[in-house]
């Protein structure tokens, strides 16, 4: 029996483990982003603007990443399978793992993402 | 129970009104205490929920909840409500991130931290409005009030735990604190910040007052009340003993920046930043051996001083000559 040939390039693109760490390494990133930018910032006007639209024009980005590594992923995961517990590795065990395990941690990195950038709304002074 | 006894005991040897950020006088401090409160009573109530989920599913029998109903139970109770309570604690937290606000008008006080004791500025950008005075801060209630906050030798930190919370005070630096006092009383602050050998001796008193009294009291002390006398006994040993190098005394000729200004000695309530009590004997003897009574002070020993001598100079700060 052979795989009839997948149709959306979501189907096509296969989860890996540089899929799986897409979330995280997006979360970190958009938090070194964030102390960065506070601190130029900081350092040039020494208050923060009432609209910084380059933060949220950071955030936007970071969590547009997010997204669309958990909606592959949630594509992928949805591959048809057994459920576990899985004796032997196959392809499709593998894969269902790997998207499964993408979706919660671009789950998680939203909510990461989100706590990061919510002070920002509140703050006004620098010191 | 004997434990419990004793760690009650223990506990509630800390109560007190006059230090303590759980009996606050000020509005950052009172903020301070309902959030803690309110987090402490979510976490316990977030605590209890997990228990008895805990509970519920220990004593279950197998196969009560379906591998479906498991992985919905996971979702909700371990994802999305705690990730929907958290958030909503964090927006109710974020805002007492804000400093106060503060306007042109504000009564501006500048401390400085120096060791072991403080410099006190009232008014510092106004050369009429200006006093200069130690160990003891005075703000009137109901206004708010800009700290200004500095130091010159090491770190210090400054802190009101019923007013608000520390603030460093940094040598080049300058940070600034903004306080609202709502009741008047006595209060006492610290330096938090391990600053050297006598950092635990290094207090003061802060006396919040009724607006009123707080403007006469300025002014009272601005215009100058009657310097002490100058040609009594203990005011000659003063000037004989150099204690003007590092002390100043309004109305003499004593202008020292180097130690705390004592003119307002008599009335302070507290030797030594926050020490001892200011008694005669007290400080007749911290004269003579300022190291024996605050070790560390930074305030050369006068032990050729008779005890006599050091009781005139006493009597002479005091103001009772
Ligand atoms: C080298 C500078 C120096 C000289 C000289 C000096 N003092 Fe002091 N004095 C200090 C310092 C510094 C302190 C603060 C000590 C502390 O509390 O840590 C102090 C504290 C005091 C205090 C306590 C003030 C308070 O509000 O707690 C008194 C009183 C005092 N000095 C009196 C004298 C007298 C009297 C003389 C002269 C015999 C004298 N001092 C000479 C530096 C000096
Ligand atoms: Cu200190």
């Amino acid at each position: 029996m052979s795989d009839p040939a997948p149709r959306k390039w979501e189907h096509r693109l296969r989860i890996t483990l540089w899929v799986l760490i897409v979330p995280p390494t997006s979360w970190a990133a958009h938090f070194l982003f964030s102390y960065l930018w506070a601190a130029i910032s900081c350092a040039k006007t020494g208050h923060f603007a009432t609209m910084p639209w380059l933060f949220i024009g950071g955030t936007v980005l970071a969590l547009a990443v997010i997204a669309l590594a958990g909606w592959v992923a949630w594509h992928q995961s949805r591959t048809p399978g057994d459920p576990p517990p899985h004796q032997e590795s196959t392809r499709i065990d593998r894969l269902r793992f790997l998207a499964t395990a993408t979706l919660l941690l671009a789950a998680l990195s939203t909510v990461g993402v989100i706590f990061t950038a919510l002070p920002v709304v509140f703050l006004r002074e620098c010191t | 129970m004997r434990y419990a006894i004793l760690l009650a005991c223990l506990l509630a040897a800390a109560c007190n009104t006059h230090q303590s950020a759980l009996a606050p006088f000020g509005v950052e401090a009172g903020e301070t205490r309902t959030l803690t409160l309110v987090m402490a009573l979510a976490a316990l109530g977030l605590a209890a929920i997990t228990f008895a989920l805990y509970f519920r599913a220990v004593r279950a029998p197998e196969g009560s909840l379906s591998h479906k109903g498991g992985m919905k139970l996971v979702l909700w109770m371990g994802a999305i409500v705690p990730t929907v309570l958290l958030a909503g604690l964090l927006l109710y937290a974020l805002p007492a991130m804000r400093p106060m606000d503060s306007a042109p008008g504000d009564l501006e006080i500048r401390v400085e931290g120096e060791q072991f004791w403080w410099r006190v500025i009232y008014n510092p950008q106004d050369t009429q409005g200006r006093l200069v005075d130690a160990n003891e801060i005075r703000i009137p209630t109901g206004r708010t009030v800009v700290f200004t906050l500095a130091a010159h030798d090491v770190v210090h930190s400054f802190w009101i735990p019923g007013l608000a919370g520390k603030m460093d005070m940094i040598p080049g630096r300058e940070n600034r604190l903004v306080v609202k006092a709502t009741k008047p009383g006595r209060y006492r602050g610290v330096c938090a910040e391990l600053c050297g050998l006598a950092h635990a001796l290094m207090a003061f008193e802060v006396v919040a007052m009724e607006p009123v009294a707080f403007d006469s009291w300025l002014a009272e002390q601005r215009t100058g009340t009657a310097a002490p006398p100058k040609d009594s006994r203990g005011a000659r040993l003063f000037a004989r003993e150099g204690c003007g190098a590092c002390h100043a005394i309004r109305g003499t000729e004593h202008t020292g920046q180097i130690g705390p200004d004592l003119t307002r000695y008599a009335h302070r309530r507290s030797l030594g930043a926050g020490t001892l009590e200011p008694t005669l004997t007290n400080t007749a003897a911290f004269i003579r051996a300022p190291q024996d009574l605050k070790p560390g002070a930074r305030m050369p020993t006068y032990t050729d001083l008779s005890r006599e001598e050091a009781l005139a100079i006493a009597r002479y700060l005091k103001g009772r000559e």
